[in-house]
């Protein structure tokens, strides 16, 4: 922990009128590190990417980039080198593919309003690489087959990967994926967890809000557990994994006999054994019982 | 024969003018959504600053009719900057500060504003009063042919109107399609929040859409003084009706749907007038008609898309 993390998020509090949605939040992301930020429901995961990208202004507290101070202007964000997806998906659905990461390639790219008139070498040039990249980056998530397709006639697992690809065009240091695999199954699920990894090995460094704790815990180095706006855990994944209190945090005060089985299962879990990664879904889990109320 | 040939070119002519307007419009809205009434008046305006550029700004020299090569371009420059101009405060000034309130604020200023342009040039342009009126700056030619037993005329400016629209539309969509900052003015007008995300810089897209509105209304102000040889404040509120009309009908926020709505609303106003009963008292009556069975059926107009709930 002694070189500077590539993101800093220092002491972030987010109050909305009466309601504070974070508190003293800190998080520190270390180059080629991916990270885990798991919660439940209105934990204020996704009010904290938002304060990471400058969509929010965080009421207290910043957030760093390599040592500098980000400004709370998304697109100056973006340009610094922080880059995200979204939990409902948020592509232009009536540009294609293609398009869709030409314009995360935006920023950079220097044509101005005449040069896009007047088509000059330098700004077909410009076009070019910016549409070779764009290539690259949708065959680099497994899109290369579908460049003219308009974005809101992909497939629901097609477009998740797509909202990454614009996301990577912008050249991040960063990459915040809020949910990337919502909604997918166990074969998407499993693509994108490689995906995950082979943009790390491109030297960005990854943040994953995920409610699929077994995904979270396969994937990253340090895993980040947010209860009602707090930090209520850190470290890497045994730890946390073996924590009571995000049992407690995930389940609600469990009745006794529930309570016995999470604890048998975070026992397990603590000790490595196969079905260690479904420690928050011992309830499903369990053949016949399904919460007890069948 | 002679007299339906005539009759669509006129309608060509007409349409040309309500397209490159109605592209201001339809640019414009796809990008905020705001209805921009005062729109029609910056192609009014684009009219008289090209006519002060001619009797204002060019040398005495330059006014006669052989020297049109010099200074119909220095017109259609005047004009275009000057509407440019106009746009651009117009958005910073009046829509800017409304952009976050609820639409029908600055609906609203839009109908503001079109009255203080249009009552200020009438006010302070000399003459302006009445219609004032327009040097000829461009060939005189009149082309006349025979066909059957009538004749069809058509003239060198009209000529310059079809082809400056048409062309100027095609620069425009392949502006809008295949360069940066065109793709940067898409996603805006699609989702502005996840453009910013992106690194957009939302004013400077916004402020692009009107300077190219702008450009596009004065220079269409320029040709409507030289086809028409006069100039008139009460012309900005007509053609910003039609070029209104035009833009709902092709579907507003859509390039495409703002020409052939334009066209549409130029062949239908001559051709009405020419056959259909009530003559040219009726043309205007038709054109909304038209309008109406067209928004009944598809809300969103001929190329519009059907609008979506924002996440």
């Amino acid at each position: 922990m002694s070189a500077t993390p590539v993101l800093a998020a220092n002491s972030v509090s987010m109050v909305f009128g009466g309601l504070t949605a974070l508190s003293n939040v800190s998080l520190r992301l270390q180059e080629g590190q991916i990270l885990g930020l798991i919660g439940p429901n209105g934990a204020g995961k996704t009010t904290f990417f938002n304060c990471l990208t400058g969509l929010y202004s965080p009421t207290t507290g910043n957030v760093q980039l390599r040592g500098q101070v980000l400004p709370t202007d998304p697109a100056a964000v973006t340009v610094a080198g922080v880059a995200r997806t979204f939990q409902n998906i948020r592509l232009f659905p009536s540009m294609t593919s293609l398009e869709n990461v030409m314009v995360g390639r935006h920023s950079r790219m220097k044509q101005g309003p005449l040069a896009s008139l007047f088509h000059g070498p330098a700004y077909l040039k410009g076009e070019r690489d910016a549409r070779d990249r764009s290539r690259e980056l949708l065959e680099f998530v497994g899109l290369g087959t579908v460049h003219d397709e308009l974005a809101r006639n992909l497939p629901y697992g097609d477009q998740r990967r797509l909202e990454i690809a614009r996301a990577l065009a912008t050249d991040p240091k960063v990459l915040l994926l809020d949910e990337p695999t919502a909604g997918m199954n166990p074969q998407e699920t499993e693509a994108t967890r490689q995906l995950i990894f082979a943009i790390r090995e491109t030297g960005v460094a990854v943040v994953v809000i995920e409610h699929d704790t077994k995904f979270i815990f396969s994937l990253c180095d340090h895993v980040s557990v947010l209860v009602q706006g707090q930090l209520l855990v850190e470290g890497t994944p045994d730890v946390v994994r073996a924590d009571p209190r995000v049992i407690e945090a995930y389940l609600g005060k469990p009745p006794d006999e529930v309570e016995a089985e999470v604890r048998q299962y975070a026992e397990e879990a603590a000790h490595g054994g196969p079905e260690s990664t479904q420690v928050m879904q011992p309830i499903r889990d369990q053949d016949g019982h399904e919460g007890g109320n069948r | 024969m002679a007299t339906l040939l005539q009759q669509l070119i006129n309608g060509l002519v007409l349409g040309g003018l309500i397209a490159l307007i109605a592209l201001g419009y339809t640019m414009v809205y796809g990008i905020i959504q705001l209805i921009n009434f005062a729109h029609g008046e910056v192609f009014m305006v684009g009219g008289f600053a090209s006519l002060a550029t001619y009797s204002y700004v060019l040398p005495e020299s330059w006014r006669d009719h052989g020297h049109w090569p010099i200074a119909l371009p220095l017109m259609a420059l005047g004009g275009a900057v000057v509407a440019v101009v106009l746009a651009v405060a117009m958005e910073r000034l009046a829509y800017r500060p409304l952009r976050n309130a609820p639409r029908l604020a600055p609906l609203i200023t839009a109908l503001g504003v079109s009255v203080i342009l249009k009552e200020a040039v009438r006010l302070w342009y000399p003459g302006a009063t009445a219609p004032v009126p327009f040097p000829r700056a461009f060939v005189d030619e009149q082309f006349r042919f025979q066909l059957g037993e009538g004749t069809v005329t058509i003239g060198a400016t009209a000529i310059l109107m079809i082809v400056v629209s048409i062309l100027g539309a095609i620069i425009l969509q392949t502006y809008i399609t295949r360069s940066r900052m065109g793709r940067a003015m898409r996603a805006t007008a699609q989702d502005p929040d996840t453009a910013r995300l992106m690194g957009v810089n939302p004013n400077r897209t916004i402020v692009l859409t009107f300077t190219i509105g702008g450009a596009l209304a004065g220079l269409a102000g320029v040709l409507y003084g030289i086809h028409i040889t006069n100039v008139d404040t009460e012309v900005g509120f007509l053609y910003g009706i039609f070029a209104f009309t035009a833009a709902v009908l092709g579907g507003v926020g859509s390039i495409k749907g703002a020409v052939i709505g334009g066209f549409a609303i130029g062949l239908i106003k001559t051709l009405s007038g020419q056959y259909l009963p009530g003559g040219t008292q009726y043309d205007l009556v038709w054109i909304f008609v038209l309008l109406i069975v067209v928004l009944v059926f598809r809300p969103q107009g001929l190329f519009g898309e059907p609008e979506r709930v924002r996440a």
